[in-house]
């Protein structure tokens, strides 16, 4: 028996997404930082009606904002454009360059979809408070705009602020740099982001990485993401992340 | 037509408001252009809000870029000694928590009481707050970079804000393609005119009524 998080394929690791599902989806928006290969793989698997909460809502993929060479790359405007979405949580729904509208916004206009558009810090902070077993917290990003609408508000230190609600998902797609078979993950450079926060909140993480070791290869002083928090593993070396 | 200032110039402008040590966070467009201005003889320490600190210049080739060094705008960057990497809810903790001194942002509106709006306008319907909601609530030092007008005409600066705002009374300085303004208790302080312009053209173009420095001056380029 023992401990296998090891699947062949993205195909087995995400075959048990249902229709209606909340996904968390990791990265900041940038092509090393998206599990490109598993948002893939939920676009065939063809599922419908899902919650997506990620930091945007497809925004640079297409366009090639943050790639090397501008090259295009996958992100969530997949599954938007292919009609599997019903409502996205995020900081950054619109396209970067406002002349080239991205799916989001043309669904959005017709009403098809629906948004909840939250300041990244405090989308970040819901999460990391989903994933840490917390109810919520206040903050003052938020007050005297729209954020407030509806929200509790409370004096703390003399500072306005407002209350907001931990966010928590039924599964988190991510992408990492190295994996032991315990689940621990390293990452490189800007990876982290979302990434690194997005599985505690999950009830199943999902991560794609470039290569997995035995457990003890990793520096166990240098581990970002400890094991527990991921649940099933794929390799897929970068070249083929897409 | 008078001159006005170069995108460039205006992040030069912006620039010179970095203090030594300062841990700084651009946003996209002329803020970024900041990061090639910093004075000579200071040490400023960038930000970006995906999860780096203290990361060097701009790559001159394509061989130097790495797809993991790259800033929130996707503007790559060079590895330099200090660099670190962090996760987003540490981002953010730097930048709630007041760790970061100094952000440059740009704007869509700009009111006379420091009250921002840059985040979207009416008829787009929907827009990207990103992490500039909680930079303008979180850095002690919010520097807005703009032109002062809208292509079309439209003011910029004005008595209050009429799109949805981004933050209020969070704005600490106006660095304009005409003037460089502070945010006062007591209104819009103008501190230096681009060459050539003159107070009253400045005022022309500005809704709320500016309060004169005492040490007004032609902006030194």
């Amino acid at each position: 028996m023992g401990i296998n998080k090891i699947y062949k394929t993205v195909e087995e690791a995400i075959a048990d997404i249902p229709d209606g599902a909340t996904i968390m989806i990791g990265g900041f928006g940038h092509a090393i930082d998206r599990p490109q290969t598993l948002i893939k793989a939920l676009a065939n698997k063809g599922v419908k009606n899902l919650t997506i909460i990620s930091n945007s809502a497809g925004v640079a993929g297409k366009l090639g904002i943050g790639s090397v060479g501008g090259k295009p790359f996958i992100d969530e405007e997949l599954l938007v454009e292919n009609g599997q979405v019903k409502k996205v949580i995020c900081s950054v729904p619109a396209s970067l360059v406002m002349s080239k509208p991205n799916a989001f916004e043309k669904l959005y206009r017709e009403g098809k979809i629906e948004l909840e558009c939250i300041p990244q810090g405090t989308l970040v902070e819901r999460i990391r408070a989903g994933g840490a077993g917390l109810g919520g917290f206040y903050t003052p990003t938020g007050v005297g705009t729209l954020i407030e609408e509806g929200k509790e508000k409370r004096i703390i230190e003399g500072r306005e602020m407002i209350l907001e609600f931990a966010l928590k998902a039924d599964y988190a797609l991510i992408r990492a740099y190295k994996a032991d078979t315990m689940g621990n993950l390293i990452y490189q450079g800007i990876m982290r982001s979302f990434n690194a926060i997005m599985p505690q909140a999950a009830k199943v993480a999902i991560v794609e990485v470039d290569e997995i070791v035995e457990a003890g290869e990793l520096d166990p002083e240098g581990i970002v993401t400890p094991g527990i928090f991921i649940d099933r593993i794929v390799k897929i070396p970068r070249e083929e992340s897409k | 037509m008078k001159e006005r200032l170069s995108r460039e110039v205006i992040a030069l402008r912006a620039a010179r408001e970095f203090f030594d040590g300062a841990v700084v966070n651009l946003g996209g467009g002329i803020p970024a252009l900041a990061a090639n201005f910093v004075p000579e003889g200071r040490t400023v320490i960038f930000h970006t809000e995906n999860g780096a600190l203290g990361f060097g210049p701009v790559p001159r080739s394509e061989s130097e870029t790495k797809p993991h060094l790259m800033g929130a705008s996707g503007i790559p960057f060079m590895p330099q000694p200090g660099m670190c990497f962090f996760h987003h809810a540490d981002s953010f903790a730097m930048i709630r928590g007041g760790h970061i001194d100094i952000t440059v942002l740009g704007a869509l509106q700009v009111s006379e009481k420091g009250d921002l709006a840059n985040w979207t306008f009416p008829k787009r319907m929907v827009g990207n707050i990103g992490g500039g909601m909680d930079l303008a609530f979180g850095c002690p030092q919010v520097i807005v970079t703009m032109e002062h007008i809208t292509p079309s005409g439209e003011l910029k600066i004005l008595k209050e804000c009429t799109y949805p705002l981004t933050a209020p009374r969070c704005v600490s300085k106006i660095v304009t393609d005409i003037a460089f303004l502070i945010v006062t208790e007591e209104g819009l302080v103008l501190k230096e005119v681009a060459p050539g312009w003159t107070v009253d053209e400045v005022q022309a173009v500005t809704e709320p009524k500016l309060i004169i420095g005492d040490d007004l001056k032609e902006m030194e380029l």
